[in-house]
């Protein structure tokens, strides 16, 4: 097996740090995801849930504890060399999807790439559109995000974190407000780049139909992991022994 | 186009955002059109008002006049003895320059000096029939003094034909002695020294001191009535810097030893009414400046406030602190240039419709030199007055930001 792709120890996180409102909502968390993993983030609302998974993608600071990425610590690092791992390592699904609107739909999906590296080239071009074309989106292109369906929305999200090749897909209740169907769909989608690219894939669901159907689900509760169990029910996957 | 590639993704988004919150960026473009219209209107109509000033300043006088220098009492002082002086201001007689035609000499040979005119003036009194007129006699060299006073330019009957014998006079002096040309005038420069020429040009300058007074004749028959044969009493010159006047003034009485008095001294009440104008146009044009960026400043303000949650998908995705930063000075820039472009061409319409429509008093010139600058000033007034919001949205906090509805 080889080297975690996440790993946590002893991960605190407060806010309002000095103030009377000072409150902590994780209280040392540890935890690892492999390569390959597909693990459900479950747990009431207020749990930690969204702070934790804006700590993995480095959106946030840790008050305390060390996060190794893809190996490197990240504690010390510098915001610009943060950011530039973030842009490289991680993809976004966030539950109100959050494309830019001035943007197209292929834009959007370039978005990620050009940030980085500026125009893009016509392989990047067509890796964006062949994503497009897997998420269903084929002919969408050049629609804006205000032209299209919010499921479809979510789908350009999931190009869009996929067009890195990100070594984690974070996914912030993907399918919240999203009707059963469509929120199947997305969710097999996630399945499918799991197994197609081995990303691992961190998703927050509410849904504990949709949870069954990962191959690991994480429990949080009040800011502590109270469950880390492999799912019994699902299809074992050729990553994981 | 090394700006443009190594920035695109900014330039992209700059520009998508700007052409999305289409009505804002309007407003705004509106606003510095009007402001740099303002100042490119106003910087042209005050240039082209002080040139004509100086122009028609210029036109009736030389830029330097080179002149003996004045005689004084020498008082001699023997040391430690105390000296009572009573110095009774000696006259100053009509002199000629000592040696003109080496100091002539001298002076064509300077580059900076343009043209040098020896002339020599002197009072006489005008006659025809019974009537009189005080005249001021100036004899001269006709292509020399042309090339500092084009008299033939301002001409309104005749021809400038000034040799022995022959008078070109000012309109107000040919009024009131009721003459025209080819009449004859008396001109009487004291006893003995009279002479009768006939007149062949009459010119107007738009001077009424040098139309009532100026009686232009050859050199050398105004040495005779004068009496200071071979003598000239000043030399005239232009130069090509017209504001550098004082200070060749200044080298020439140190090369000469004689006084040389320049158009800047003569006409220093000019220069400063000149002078407080620029100031005030600097200060019009200094506050327009700053109401224009403090309208940029608060427009990106609330275009940063209102791409909160942009900001933050950008940051998510993993866009450096720098390239928002970036973003939004571009922002700033693009409203700066665009909107003077158009304000700048707008300013330059004013002055047509100015000189076509407006009271003719004088021409202001089209200067397009005036665009490159403010437009230039204006797109740096755009990136500076975009740097304090564009901070801020830089330096937001991305976990924060993306939540922002
Ligand atoms: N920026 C913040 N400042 C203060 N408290 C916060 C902030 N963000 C989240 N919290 C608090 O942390 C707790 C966990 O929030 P969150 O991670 O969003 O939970 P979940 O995603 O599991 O619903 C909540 O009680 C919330 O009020
Ligand atoms: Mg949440």
């Amino acid at each position: 097996m080889s080297d975690p792709i996440l790993q946590l120890t002893g991960v605190r996180k407060a806010f309002a740090v000095g103030t009377p409102a000072e409150v902590e909502v994780l209280h040392g968390l540890d935890l690892t995801l492999d390569s390959g993993d597909f693990a459900a983030l479950v747990g009431p609302s207020g749990s930690g849930k969204s702070t934790l998974l804006n700590i993995i993608g480095l959106l946030d600071r840790p008050t305390a504890g060390e996060l190794h990425l893809l190996g490197q610590p990240t504690r010390e690092l510098s915001d610009a060399d943060r950011t530039a791992l973030r842009n490289r390592a991680i993809g976004f699904v966030f539950q109100f999807h959050h494309l830019i609107p001035a943007f197209n739909v292929l834009d959007n999906v370039l978005m990620p790439l050009m940030i980085r590296d500026g125009k893009p080239g016509g392989a990047e071009i067509d890796r964006a559109r062949a994503l497009l074309a897997e998420v269903g989106l084929g002919g969408s292109e050049l629609k804006k995000p205000s032209q299209i369906s919010g499921g479809q929305q979510q789908r350009v999200a999931i190009a869009r974190a996929l067009v890195t090749e990100p070594a984690l897909l974070l996914a912030d209740e993907p399918t919240g407000n999203l009707d059963t169907r469509t929120a199947e769909t997305v969710f097999a989608l996630l399945q499918r780049f799991n197994d197609e690219f081995g990303c691992a894939v961190l998703v927050v669901t509410h849904d504990p139909r949709l949870a069954a159907s990962c191959r690991r689900t994480i429990e949080l509760v009040d800011g502590q992991i109270v469950g880390d169990q492999l799912t019994t029910n699902s299809t074992p996957r050729r990553h994981r022994p | 186009m090394r700006l443009f590639d190594s920035l695109w993704i900014e330039w992209r988004i700059a520009l998508r955002f700007l052409l999305d919150s289409r009505l804002q960026t309007a407003l705004i473009i509106v606003g510095i059109a009007v402001g740099s219209a303002v100042v490119v209107f106003i910087t042209a109509l005050v240039n082209g008002l002080q040139d004509n000033l100086i122009d028609r300043t210029l036109g009736t006088q030389a830029h330097v006049r080179v002149l003996p220098p004045d005689e004084v009492n020498q008082i001699v002082r023997e040391p430690g003895v105390i000296t009572l002086v009573l110095d009774t201001p000696r006259e100053q007689p009509l002199r000629s320059i000592i040696n003109w035609q080496a100091v002539l000499a001298t002076l064509d040979q300077q580059a900076d000096i343009r043209a040098v005119s020896p002339l020599i003036s002197g009072p006489a009194l005008a006659r025809r029939g019974q009537a009189r007129a005080s005249v001021a006699l100036i004899g001269i060299v006709p292509e020399r003094y042309e090339r500092i006073i084009s008299v033939s330019d301002d001409l309104i009957a005749g021809e400038f034909r000034v040799e022995a014998g022959y008078a070109v006079i000012g309109t107000e002096l040919a009024r009131e002695l009721g003459l025209g040309i080819g009449d004859k005038l008396r001109i009487d420069a004291g006893v003995e020294r009279q002479a009768v020429v006939r007149v062949t040009g009459i010119f107007e300058l738009g001077v009424r001191e040098l139309d009532s007074r100026y009686v232009y004749l050859d050199l050398k028959q105004v040495q005779t009535l004068l009496d200071l044969p071979g003598g000239v009493t000043q030399i005239d010159l232009a130069i090509d810097k017209i504001f550098e006047a004082s200070r060749v003034s200044e080298r020439l009485t140190r090369l000469t030893g004689l006084e040389a008095e320049s158009w800047m001294e003569k006409n220093r009440e000019l220069l400063n009414a000149l002078e407080s104008q620029t100031l005030s146009t600097q200060i019009v044009r200094l506050f327009v400046a700053i109401s224009v960026a403090f309208g940029i400043a608060s427009v990106m303000a609330v275009s940063v406030v209102q791409r909160t949650r942009e900001i933050g998908i950008l940051r998510a995705m993993g866009s450096p602190r720098q390239q928002i930063l970036r973003i939004f000075l571009l922002q700033g820039g693009l409203v700066g240039l665009t909107g003077s472009s158009i304000g700048g061409a707008i300013g330059l319409g004013l002055v047509v419709v100015f000189n076509e429509f407006g009271p003719g008093l004088f021409y202001i010139p089209l200067d397009f030199s005036l665009l490159p600058s403010a437009v230039a000033i204006a797109t740096l007034t755009g990136i500076l007055s975009a740097a304090l919001p564009a901070r801020r949205g830089a330096t937001y906090d991305p976990a924060v930001a993306i939540r922002y509805v």
